[in-house]
């Protein structure tokens, strides 16, 4: 059984929760001020799972994300500011304005993308780990996808290549009780999904999402286990998310009581108490932690409010490696 | 039992014929994700609003994630005598069942000696304009075309689409439906009597140049033709309602009277339909050109986030302005 240092996990993990939840929580303001176009995801209560399982890996490891992706991506350890931009669409953004929220990818730190079909993460993450296998660079892959994203056929597909080929992959499946407005209730017969995953040798645990240390204990056993060759895990976490699908759902398909009820499990705040009851934390450093990283996400907006919009002829780039710019 | 003409949006629009096919075809049922609890209650814009609360879910169903096999299976669905009308959320997800459409239903009748009708109706959108970027944006209605077997319908008014999706059902070929996402609150005059597929529209007539292009682009190409009229151009604008079966005759007519061309189009200009309906000029009405004609459509790129970027990939009014110029000059 893998550790838990209340300083090295504990502390951590929770600020970059904290900080992840802020930048998170400007998501809907940025939107309506007109500033996000499309659609934008905020995983606002389900920081425990991205983080808890980014503190598990090593920069050389991959994820592949999904369109609710900010927070895999920014525990990976990207910047913020960065991100920002390229949600805002800035030529500071990671992918220089060409991506925006549901496409985020930065190779330095393995994020392989933030994905705006649901389920792609599923077959990405499998061939992330396929050619650690056959490179054998050592590095492991995690696939995060949602409860609605386990409907689709890639998950049959992905599960089965990772258990025969052994290969070095973590399904980590998010479960916040809906797929957009629909309920796991009335889409899925068996909601026990580690079911999935053993019905095809995949190695399959629950854990409780709002518990970032739950979550870590997974991550770092699967992560152990895929860099010794043992083949891949599927973590289900159990979590929720507090906002909207996006920004203007109207939410019609559950009720406030439900959202309140899991707001008393805040994954936050239960970190935070449980490592002040266990000493490693008081509420002056607490209190202090907060506004520092406030003002980081604050500069991180700035940054990315003052970033230039791209310029146009950026729009025909990057089509091939070579440049054969069409009309 | 007809309707007075009402001016309505597209999406309202749809939502009428939807609602007037569940009445008169109880082999119809309709399904999708999402379809009957988000937004108010008619999927993400609208156009399934209150179909669940009339018909029903035996009739109108929410279906998990899962484009792959509901593409398969409303293709053998139809094939067993139901008319399924499949929402497909945006057109980009079309491609996690493309062997559904593409392997399975545009080929059942032909494999099969002509056994099986498939009267299936996917409808989903296409087409860019609100920043949904690259995998929510795309055009594919080229890709569509090219399939033999499928039907290809591209409403640019809510009175078309109203009119094509009450037809879509009734024919027994599977029908692509695709809608455009920033066209949805656009209004306009609904009739409310089918329409069928093959018959182009003439939606500005004019004679020294002819014009054709479909949704978005019709809409800037009919803001072009004003632009030209102020100097003395007369354009000819010709939407072709359905990509296949297409209406060449229209177009021959158009091209006699104008003499001269321009294709425009929202998807990648590069083998696009565009480049078939010049084709089909160039081969069969040679001599009534007196210019080449011009295509225009979306850069070889994807479609960007970034709102001057995306912009910039499709064509404008700007340029489709100069296109008439230019085949004019
Ligand atoms: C292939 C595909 N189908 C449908 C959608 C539209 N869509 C985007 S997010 C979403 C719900 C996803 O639910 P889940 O996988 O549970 O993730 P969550 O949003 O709950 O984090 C849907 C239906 C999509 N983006 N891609």
């Amino acid at each position: 059984m893998p550790d838990f240092d209340n300083e090295k996990q504990g502390i951590t993990g929770l600020r970059l929760m904290a900080k992840i939840r802020e930048f998170e929580r400007r998501m809907p303001l940025l939107s309506e001020e007109g500033l996000i176009r499309g659609s934008t995801h905020p995983s606002v209560g389900m920081e425990a799972v991205a983080v808890g399982v980014s503190l598990a890996l090593e920069t050389g490891d991959a994820v592949a994300s999904n369109h609710r992706g900010h927070a895999h991506t920014l525990a990976k350890g990207a910047d913020f500011g960065r991100t920002m931009a390229e949600i805002l669409g800035r030529a500071d953004g990671y992918c220089g304005g060409k991506g925006g929220s549901m496409h985020i990818g930065v190779k330095e730190i393995g994020v392989l993308g933030t994905n705006g079909i649901v389920g792609a993460g599923i077959g990405i993450a499998t061939g992330s780990a396929l050619a650690a296998k056959v490179s054998g660079d050592g590095s492991v892959a995690v696939a995060y996808f949602g409860d609605g994203a386990s409907n689709q056929g890639v998950l049959a597909e992905a599960f089965n290549l990772a258990a025969i080929w052994n290969l070095p992959v973590i399904f980590v499946l998010e479960n916040n009780h809906y797929a957009q407005s629909a309920s796991i209730e009335e889409m899925v017969a068996q909601p026990d999904f580690t079911k999935r995953g053993e019905a095809y040798g995949v190695k399959s645990v629950a854990v409780n999402g709002m518990d970032m240390r739950d979550v870590y204990l997974a991550a770092r056993e699967a992560v152990d286990k895929a860099r010794a060759g043992d083949g891949p895990t599927l973590i289900v976490a159990d979590t929720y998310r507090y906002l909207g699908h996006m920004a203007g759902d109207t939410e019609i398909y559950r009720d406030a009581d439900e959202v309140k009820q899991w707001h008393d499990k805040d994954p936050i705040a239960f970190l935070a108490s449980n490592l002040i009851e266990a000493g490693a934390l008081d509420d002056a450093r607490w209190t202090a932690m907060q506004a520092e990283l406030t003002s980081e996400v604050q500069a991180a907006e700035d940054f990315a409010r003052k970033s230039p919009f791209p310029d146009v002829s950026t729009a025909f780039t990057d089509v091939y490696d070579k440049e054969e710019v069409s009309r | 039992m007809s309707k007075t003409p009402k001016s309505m949006s597209t999406w309202r629009a749809l939502n009428a014929a939807l609602h007037d096919i569940l009445a008169d075809t109880p082999e119809s049922f309709v399904l999708g994700e999402d379809i009957t609890t988000w937004g108010t209650g008619g999927g993400i814009y609208g156009v399934t609003r209150k179909l669940a609360d009339v018909y029903g879910k035996n009739r109108v169903m929410d279906t998990p994630i899962s484009e792959e096999v509901l593409i398969s299976a409303v293709t053998a669905a139809a094939a067993r005598g139901t008319r399924p009308i499949l929402e497909i959320m945006y057109s980009d997800f079309s491609f996690l069942g493309f062997d559904g459409i593409i392997n399975q239903a545009a080929k059942s009748r032909y494999m099969f000696g002509g056994q099986f009708d498939v009267p299936l109706v996917i409808r989903t959108n296409g087409g860019s304009g609100i920043g949904k970027a690259a995998q929510h944006s795309q055009s594919l209605e080229t890709l569509f075309a090219h399939i033999p077997g499928l039907e290809v319908v591209v409403p640019g008014t809510p009175g078309d689409a109203y009119g094509l999706l009450r037809h879509a059902v009734t024919t027994n070929n599977p029908t692509i439906f695709l809608e455009h996402k920033n066209q949805y609150y656009d209004k306009g005059l609904v009739d409310f009597e089918p329409l069928p597929f093959g018959q182009a529209r003439i939606a500005r007539v004019g004679t020294d140049v002819t014009i054709v292009a479909t949704q978005q682009i019709l809409a800037r190409a009919l803001v072009a033709a004003e632009i030209l009229e102020a100097d003395g151009i007369s354009a000819e604008v010709i939407d072709p309602r359905t990509l296949f079966p297409f209406d060449m005759d229209t177009v021959y007519a158009s091209v006699a009277k104008t003499r001269h061309l321009v294709v425009g189009h929202e998807a990648v200009r590069d083998y696009g339909w565009g480049a078939e309906f010049v084709a089909e000029v160039v081969e069969n009405s040679w001599d009534k050109l007196d210019a080449a004609p011009v295509r225009l459509g979306a850069a070889r790129t994807p479609i960007p986030y970034s709102e001057e970027l995306e912009a910039a990939v499709i064509p404008t009014v700007d340029k489709i302005v100069a296109a008439v110029r230019r085949t004019l000059a």
